[in-house]
């Protein structure tokens, strides 16, 4: 039976599709404006005999297929544990939401915090600050691990800490030292709602921002602890619902 | 209704434009989240009724019963005893509001992070939206938390008939002696304000309508124990509203009949929604109508509530006002004995309200507890935390949710719900 799993964040959609344990389909595209139109072109020519949605777009997905639904917070438990079967911890940082998860020895989700309505720690945080410091998203954390001087940044609203960010600009700083600042909030901001969660090792990271190298290394040395991180750390959440589709 | 209470509404000096379009939100908030509901009891047919005549039949009686020499008193809390209003052949009505309204004029006169229910007052006032503050002889604020007891002194300037009832913040017998002098200070307000003399007879009677409707919600709440349960808690909580606004004789026999058609369901095993579903208990801030935005998500995504240990649920109607006293002193101690009991999150320490969270999970068979707060609300959200652990050391799973009246967070809210009820499944 072929399993798919579909995550419709606020930025990217994701889709898994699983034939058993395999990953036989994997991709992923840009949410957009209308991010139902962009599933259903992801979802072309992929065979698949049950599907789950997860992300903010799944009951809206509901509406228009016979999908069932599950929260993204126990699709990135459930991946999480796919490809790592001991975490504990999961800390997942998306386009929109930021959310800390903790799991007990059986996989199941026993407390979890996710941020409040504000973009503050979350992906779309880092994707204003590098468009204002003029970077390109995918060399953001890569530029700022060239930082040479440390500087803080006290804001954490995104709107705050645009005018914060353009106010150091106008002084001179390098802007790779404002791009570390940058991250370091976030992950300040991260590492709060885990420690109200749990601390408890395994500690993945997961979702897209966990593609940024800076992100990483600064989460792992805030925590003190090393952090996994999957190889494409924003599938998580479909190959979760990929896994509970064959729940159904 | 709005044409056929338009001139009520105009000797009543409110701005009907206004009040048209809140009236307007209302009623599609109400079609969206009531009657959109399923396998809803025959009975709260009469909560429609009442729900779409709250700003004008109820109303008209509230003014005939004014024409007739009778007073109309007004409160935000629930420490307003209503046993002395009635006492003096006067009717109480709640004033809390549980929409933003003139948001704009309302920060003109209180900071932007004034808690949610101190600023719809205002608003309400301010907007001229609300027949009930308009027709009260006396609008009745007490001393619970800072945000409230400063705030009167402003809402002061704008009603003429502002009393300020002070409330203990310790469960001390100085506390008592406080309450109780307070009562009968209060007393006194509303005699001079009815031109009535409450005696002992009086006083009995008062106490015997108020707890009857208080043994009716009692005999709901009851009901809402058996799984699957027999009513949702969105209307429940509609009838826990309508407690504050309903002539008190009708509203203990409605609610009495919903009760016995709900016995019949139980008996037959039916319920408002599927047995097995996920059972949730509120506990926190009251919600004013038309708050009802928390028990909606709850309920849309897949949970029923069970019990809300708030001011407008149990914490508001528990405990009965012993009636067996003879004299009025005896009996102004049995009130105040009651109403000393309540555990708002004012006093210091408060650890009776932990006791009745835990005693009401088990007793309503919950499988989670939600706390609730709005934004600003300092000893409800402080609290919190501390129920949160409590509950947590007990392997009670919990969720603590902060929110406000507007829409912008529901996506939010029902991703943190829908993970919480797979959390407890």
């Amino acid at each position: 039976m072929r399993l798919a799993g579909i995550d419709i964040g606020s930025r990217t959609i994701e889709l898994v599709v699983l034939k058993g344990r395999e990953v036989i389909e994997s991709r992923e595209t840009d949410s957009g404006f209308d991010p139902i139109m962009q599933a259903k072109e992801l979802l072309e020519g992929v065979a698949y005999d049950r599907i789950m949605a997860t992300g903010y777009g799944r009951h809206i997905f509901e509406l228009y297929s016979d999908a069932a639904t599950v929260t993204e917070i126990k699709a990135y438990a459930v991946g999480a544990r796919a490809l790592f079967p001991l975490v504990r911890t999961i800390m997942d940082i998306g386009g929109q939401d930021s959310k800390a998860i903790a799991v007990n020895g059986a996989g199941k989700v026993t407390k979890f915090e996710m941020n409040d309505r504000c973009a503050a720690g979350t992906g779309k945080f880092l994707e204003i600050m590098a468009s204002t410091l003029g970077y390109p998203l995918d060399q953001f954390g890569g530029e700022a691990l060239k930082a040479a001087t440390d500087i803080q940044i006290s804001s954490m609203c995104t709107v705050f800490a645009e005018s914060e960010v353009t106010s150091l600009v106008a002084k001179g700083v390098d802007r790779r030292d404002i791009a570390m600042a940058v991250h370091r909030c976030v992950v300040k901001r991260s590492v709060a709602m885990l420690k109200r969660v749990s601390m408890e090792e395994p500690i993945l990271f997961a979702g897209g921002v966990a593609r940024n190298p800076c992100m990483c290394r600064l989460l792992e040395q805030a925590l003190e602890r090393d952090v996994l991180v999957p190889e494409n750390p924003q599938m998580v959440g479909a190959l979760g619902a990929a896994i509970l589709a064959g729940d159904i | 209704m709005n044409e056929r209470w338009k001139r009520m509404w105009e000797g009543l000096g409110m701005d009907l434009e206004a009040h048209d379009a809140l009236l307007e939100v209302l009623r599609k908030g109400y079609r969206d989240i009531y009657l959109a509901q399923k396998n809803r009891p025959e009975g709260m047919g009469y909560f429609d009724f009442v729900m779409s005549e709250v700003h004008g039949l109820r109303i008209k009686e509230l003014l005939d019963e004014k024409e007739a020499g009778r007073k109309v008193i007004g409160a935000f809390c629930l420490f307003v005893p209503e046993e002395i209003v009635r006492a003096a052949d006067a009717t109480l009505v709640g004033l809390c509001a549980g929409a933003d309204f003139a948001t704009e004029e309302v920060e003109k006169l209180l900071p932007r992070n004034t808690c949610s229910l101190i600023k719809p007052a205002f608003g309400f006032k301010l907007g001229k939206v609300c027949p009930y503050i308009e027709s009260a002889d006396m609008v009745v604020g007490e001393n619970t938390c800072d945000g409230k007891k400063k705030s009167y002194e402003i809402l002061n300037d704008l009603v003429p008939n502002m009393y300020v009832m002070d409330i203990p913040q310790m469960k001390s017998a100085e506390g008592r002696a406080l309450l109780k002098a307070e009562y009968l200070r209060f007393k006194e307000a509303v005699e001079k304000l009815t031109g009535t003399t409450i005696d002992a007879p009086r006083l009995k009677k008062g106490i015997e309508v108020v707890n009857k409707k208080r043994k009716a919600i009692h005999r709901l709440s009851g009901l809402r124990k058996a799984d699957p349960a027999p009513i949702s808690g969105l209307d429940a909580l509609l009838a826990n509203q309508v407690y504050f606004y309903d002539d008190p004789v009708r509203f203990t026999d409605s609610i009495n009949k919903i009760c016995d058609e709900l016995e019949a369901r139980i008996d037959k095993g039916e319920g408002a929604m599927p047995k097995g579903t996920p059972r949730i208990l509120i506990s926190g801030y009251p919600m004013a109508v038309p708050n009802w935005k928390l028990p909606w998500i709850i309920e849309t995504a897949g949970a029923v509530v069970v019990g809300e240990e708030s001011c407008v649920g149990e914490r508001g109607t528990r405990n009965l006002v012993d009636e067996s006293g003879s004299t009025l002193d005896e009996l102004i101690e049995a009130i105040v004995d009651r109403y000393f009991k309540i555990d708002c999150a004012i006093f210091t320490p408060n650890r009776d309200r932990l006791d009745h969270i835990l005693e009401m999970f088990e007793a309503y068979q919950a499988d989670g507890v939600i706390h609730y707060c709005l934004q600003f609300c300092q000893p409800y959200l402080i609290e919190s935390m501390v129920i949160e652990k409590a509950l947590e050391t007990k392997n009670i799973p919990v969720l603590r949710i902060e929110t406000d009246y507007t829409s912008e967070d529901v996506g939010q809210l029902r991703t943190r719900l829908e993970a919480f009820f797979e959390l407890i499944k």
